[in-house]
């Protein structure tokens, strides 16, 4: 027991150890007979398995704390800090958490937003392109066929015609090859009609996309667009239909000196 | 001195193999001995300084050895298991750690002025 009650220090060993190094063989000498100093063996077997043990445990321990396995031997003022270390932590993740969270919803708005604003401004496109004439159509509506065997269809005649139409709702205008625009215009003499400088020549054709009772229906008012015709020796066939379609395009006009505003 | 030689260089020697068996199991320390374990481990530590130290003094007493290292390892998870008991186990395990610590560097010093005289 001596090494564990007391260090054999420097002064120690110097004052009391010449007494010791007497006394140590005497006391060897008599207890030579018994013991573990009687059995090297055993005492080597001991002193290498308490040894052993050592190193043994030595390493686990060291893997242990490495490991991070210790949290049960802290300290409860020790835990409580970490406790309050990772619930600062879990705060400050949840907070990131929501406004990752706000900015993905805010995005996914602006993207609905944009989508719904994207189909606006198509549909928009579309329809204007049908009424500027950009774009072919389809839908329900007449066909109309005007003869001038005598040559003496006027002008003002088809533009009375396309007036009526219109007045009755008609969305889109094809007269022969040229599809009707809002700059369209009429021109020449009877027997050389000219729409937007295109020569028409009869029978001329008229296709117009609206409901076809009411676009027939003012074609037919007395004094109409019918009648003057047959009063100038023609005959004028309308023909509704649940598709008529106009394929003829006009381009597409840029403007030099017109800027939206607004 | 071939005796008195013989012990040390055993306990060395196991020491190391005892080291590298651990490294190679890798054993699981079972709950109840986990408090115990690193207060065992300095407290043996202390014991061993203390046998190089007695070695190099040329009195090296296996019997003293055994039992100093025993007695250690018991006296220290004694220590901390009535530390715990007390609710005074962190305070006392430090003190025990402290104290074995200073024996552990006393050791150290007398070995080193052994090996270096300095």
């Amino acid at each position: 027991m001596r090494r564990v009650a007391g260090t054999n220090g420097r002064r120690g060993g110097r004052t009391n150890g010449r007494g010791r190094h007497h006394l140590d063989p005497q006391r060897r000498a008599e207890a030579r007979p018994t013991g573990l100093r009687a059995h090297p063996v055993l005492s080597g077997v001991l002193i290498g398995v308490l040894c052993l043990a050592l190193g043994v445990a030595l390493v686990t321990q060291v893997r242990r704390t490495r490991a991070g396995d210790t949290l049960a031997e802290q300290r409860p003022q020790d835990l409580v800090v970490l406790l309050d270390g990772l619930q600062q932590r879990e705060a400050a993740l949840r907070k990131e958490i929501a406004d990752s969270e706000e900015t993905l919803s805010r995005l996914r708005a602006t993207g609905d937003r944009a989508a719904a604003a994207r189909e606006e401004a198509q549909r928009r496109a579309a329809a204007l392109g049908v009424l500027s004439g950009t774009v072919p159509a389809a839908g329900p509506g007449v066909r109309i066929g005007l003869t001038d065997p005598a040559g003496k269809i006027s002008p003002e005649v088809l533009l009375d015609a396309l007036q009526e139409l219109r007045a009755a709702g008609a969305e889109a205008v094809q007269v022969g090859e040229v599809r009707v625009g809002v700059d369209s215009a009429f021109t020449g003499a009877a027997g050389d009609v000219r729409l937007d400088g295109v020569q028409l020549r009869a029978p001329y054709s008229v296709l117009a996309i609206g409901d076809p009772p009411t676009l027939a229906a003012a074609l037919n008012i007395p004094g109409g667009v019918v009648d003057t015709v047959e009063r100038s020796g023609g005959k004028v066939e309308v023909r509704q239909a649940d598709r008529v379609e106009i394929t003829a395009l006009r381009p597409v006009r840029t403007h030099k000196y017109a800027r939206p505003t607004g | 001195m071939r005796t008195p030689l013989l012990g040390p260089v055993i306990g060395l020697l196991a020491l190391v193999v005892g080291v590298g068996l651990g490294l190679w199991l890798d054993p699981t320390v079972p709950p109840w001995v986990q408090p115990y374990l690193p207060i065992a481990v300095v407290a043996a530590l202390d014991a061993v300084f203390g046998g190089v130290h007695a070695m190099l003094d040329g009195r090296f007493d296996a019997k003293v050895f055994v039992v100093s290292f025993v007695s250690n390892v018991l006296v220290a998870a004694l220590i901390v298991l009535l530390g715990d008991a007390l609710g005074v186990g962190a305070q006392l395990s430090t003190a025990v750690v402290v104290v074995l610590g200073i024996r552990i560097f006393s050791n150290a010093a007398a070995i080193r002025r052994h090996l270096f005289k300095a």
